[in-house]
């Protein structure tokens, strides 16, 4: 892949495209639909932001994406997922490992458990010339280097030979950008990279993943349960939740006026200082088990805005325009409700 | 600010797994001590010309059972040869099988041990049942049979292919003792963060294998490596001694003590020899295995 079709690709066919994923665990008490009819796409120099709380499915939707979920228990029951027109999910294994790391790379929440204990940074950065790229040794290692102050690791020359668990947090989640970077992948997915960082931290992670996504032109899919930590990057996001897209729209739509109950739940769940001494306000109810999913709408139990309507007709993804979408029967009216 | 960073970074030098090991085991004096006994065994196999220069194959009738002498230290044997020679020169058999068996035990079985936590399913069940099957068989019984069937057949088979035999069926009888800990120690992992990344950044199974589950079953079967030596070297004699091991013309000890044990009563000092230089070597791998273990898994002190 040459830089020069990067981006002036065909316009027409999204970098990466989900189209009605379905993903299902097997186990002994039933069939779990973990990811049911999830449908986004993310095109180059674009950030989507996966939103959604544990168990929503965003972090297995990752999975099956990058081709690394483990089969059994899991199950992919039907959809595609398309890089370049391409549906992955029918590739061979080493048609797909081609892919990983090469075009498609993710990094993870925890970087001191993400990178091997016994091995030194360096190492594990230079394996990925070593092994994709063929290089030699020691251009490897001085490519590490320069992959290292790339992602601001101070006094990277000599840190390279040092192991994971001399670093701090930050700095471990950098060698892990670092890694998954390698390779100038296309698609960058983070499966919640600053969940286990301190908040000014987070901050330059978020920085950090916007200046090389500037840098490179790679789409970016960051998936995340922190909706202030997406703010600032993200250009579109999509909130999960029970499996499923609830809401779909460019960040400062869904900030402004969300279209589905949970979403606008999640944006008044977010502290602010006026509330200072008042209660917090929390979504009532918990997540709905996913082997004993609601009837009708699953988020139902949890909505202020349900009708009779919510407990029989599961609601599609409406297209409410202006390229948004919302699974609610009543977004109109949770829409008219934000703008009160 | 970077610059002192770079300072505290060289100061403390990166350290693994094997530096703190090498610390600890420096200041053992058991380490050293096995050491040097061990590189002693070690040149007695590879050089005995060293150590004497009697041919132990020189037999004199005449001096048939002779007592220990300035002459012949440890005496001459039934056959009247020299039993210091013998003894010098039986080292090389016991440890060529002692090492050997452990070496090709150890790959063998830290190989299928991988491959059975890797891959799961029906190849993790055909190892892991296979090693069971083969656990289950008690050791003597099950080598006395496989070299009744294998070597009895053969008895003018060079001391070459008598070697190989005994160390295939050790390594046979012994593999899925290793399987089993390198299995669990690979499985441990297996579904460690960083595997999952590593194959989120397109590692192929071997990768994964060698770079990713190796060094975590590394440990784990080097410690047990170095105390299955012993095992062999004994296990050696006791078949040697049982006349299915190695037999004359091999010199070995179990050779020797199965020879001398005949004898018992009239020369004992046919036995005790032998016998004393496979209680050292054996001791000392089992003390050098020991500090290793304490060196390499503390947790297990």
């Amino acid at each position: 892949m040459t830089l020069q079709n990067r981006d002036s690709g065909d316009s027409s066919v999204p970098l990466l495209e989900v189209e009605d994923l379905q993903v299902e665990f097997h186990t002994r008490a039933g069939v779990l639909k973990a990811v049911d009819g999830v449908s986004f796409s993310v095109d180059h120099r674009e950030t989507l932001a996966v939103l959604g709380e544990s168990g929503s499915g965003k972090s297995v939707t990752a999975q099956t994406i990058m081709g690394i979920l483990d089969m059994p228990p899991a199950v992919i029951a039907g959809g595609a997922v398309r890089y370049r027109g391409t549906d992955l999910l029918g590739l061979s294994p080493p048609e797909r490992r081609a892919i990983r790391g090469q075009k498609i790379s993710m990094i993870f929440q925890d970087a001191l458990s993400a990178l091997n204990p016994v091995f030194s940074v360096g190492w594990q950065i230079a394996e990925m010339f070593r092994v994709h790229r063929g290089m030699s040794r020691r251009e490897a290692k001085k490519r590490a280097i320069e992959l290292m102050e790339r992602v601001h690791i101070p006094a990277a020359a000599k840190r390279v030979d040092d192991f994971p668990h001399q670093f701090s947090g930050g700095m471990r989640q950098r060698i892990m950008i670092a890694m998954a970077i390698a390779l100038d992948p296309e698609v960058l997915i983070a499966d919640e990279p600053t969940t286990a960082l301190d908040v000014t931290v987070q901050a330059q992670i978020m920085e950090l993943l916007a200046e090389l996504q500037e840098e490179s032109g790679m789409g970016l899919i960051l998936i995340t349960h922190d909706l202030g930590v997406v703010a600032d990057i993200a250009d579109r996001t999509a909130v999960m939740y029970a499996g499923r897209v609830m809401e779909q729209a460019g960040v400062f739509d869904a900030y402004a006026a969300p279209a589905h109950p949970y979403t606008k739940g999640l944006l008044e769940s977010i502290p602010r200082l006026d509330q200072k001494g008042g209660d917090l306000f929390s979504i009532p109810g918990t997540p709905p088990d996913l082997l004993h999913r609601p009837s009708g709408c699953a988020f139902r139990p949890r909505c202020r805005f349900r009708t009779d309507e919510c407990l029989t007709e599961d609601p599609p993804l409406h297209d409410i325009g202006g390229g948004r979408g919302s699974a609610c029967h009543h977004y109109q009216e949770v829409l008219d409700d934000a703008e009160r | 600010m970077s610059e002192q960073l770079a300072q505290v970074s060289t100061s403390t030098r990166p350290r693994g797994l094997w530096d703190d090991a090498w610390d600890e085991l420096k200041g053992r004096p058991i380490f050293w001590i096995s050491s040097v006994l061990i590189l002693l065994f070690i040149l007695m196999a590879a050089f005995p010309t060293l150590f004497t220069r009697v041919d132990p194959h020189v037999a004199d009738l005449s001096r048939s059972m002779e007592e220990p002498s300035a002459e012949h230290w440890f005496g001459l044997d039934r056959q009247g040869r020299d039993v210091f020679a013998r003894t010098i020169h039986g080292a090389r058999a016991s440890i060529i099988v002692g090492l050997a068996a452990t070496l090709v035990t150890t790959l063998i079985g830290g190989l299928l041990g991988i491959l059975a936590a890797y891959l799961g399913g029906w190849a993790d069940t055909l190892i892991s049942r296979l090693g069971e099957i083969l656990l289950g068989l008690p050791f003597v019984l099950g080598a006395i049979i496989i070299l009744t069937t294998f070597a009895g057949a053969q008895s003018g088979a060079g001391p070459a292919l008598v070697i190989t035999l005994v160390v295939g069926t050790l390594t046979l009888l012994s593999w899925p003792l290793v399987a089993r800990i390198a299995r669990s120690a690979a499985y441990s992992v297996k579904h460690a963060d960083y595997v999952q990344a590593a194959r989120a950044l397109g590692a192929g199974p071997f990768r994964i294998m060698f770079r990713h589950l190796l060094p975590n079953v590394m440990a784990p079967v080097i410690v047990y490596g170095s105390l299955m030596v012993a095992t062999f070297i004994s296990a050696e004699a006791t078949l040697s001694f049982l006349g299915v091991g190695l037999r004359p013309p091999v010199v070995s000890w179990g050779v020797a003590i199965s020879e001398a044990g005949d004898y018992i009563r009239q020369a004992f000092f046919l036995t005790a020899f032998p016998t004393a230089f496979l209680c050292v070597t054996v001791l000392a791998f089992v003390m050098l295995g020991d500090a290793i273990r304490d060196a390499l898994d503390p947790k297990l002190r």
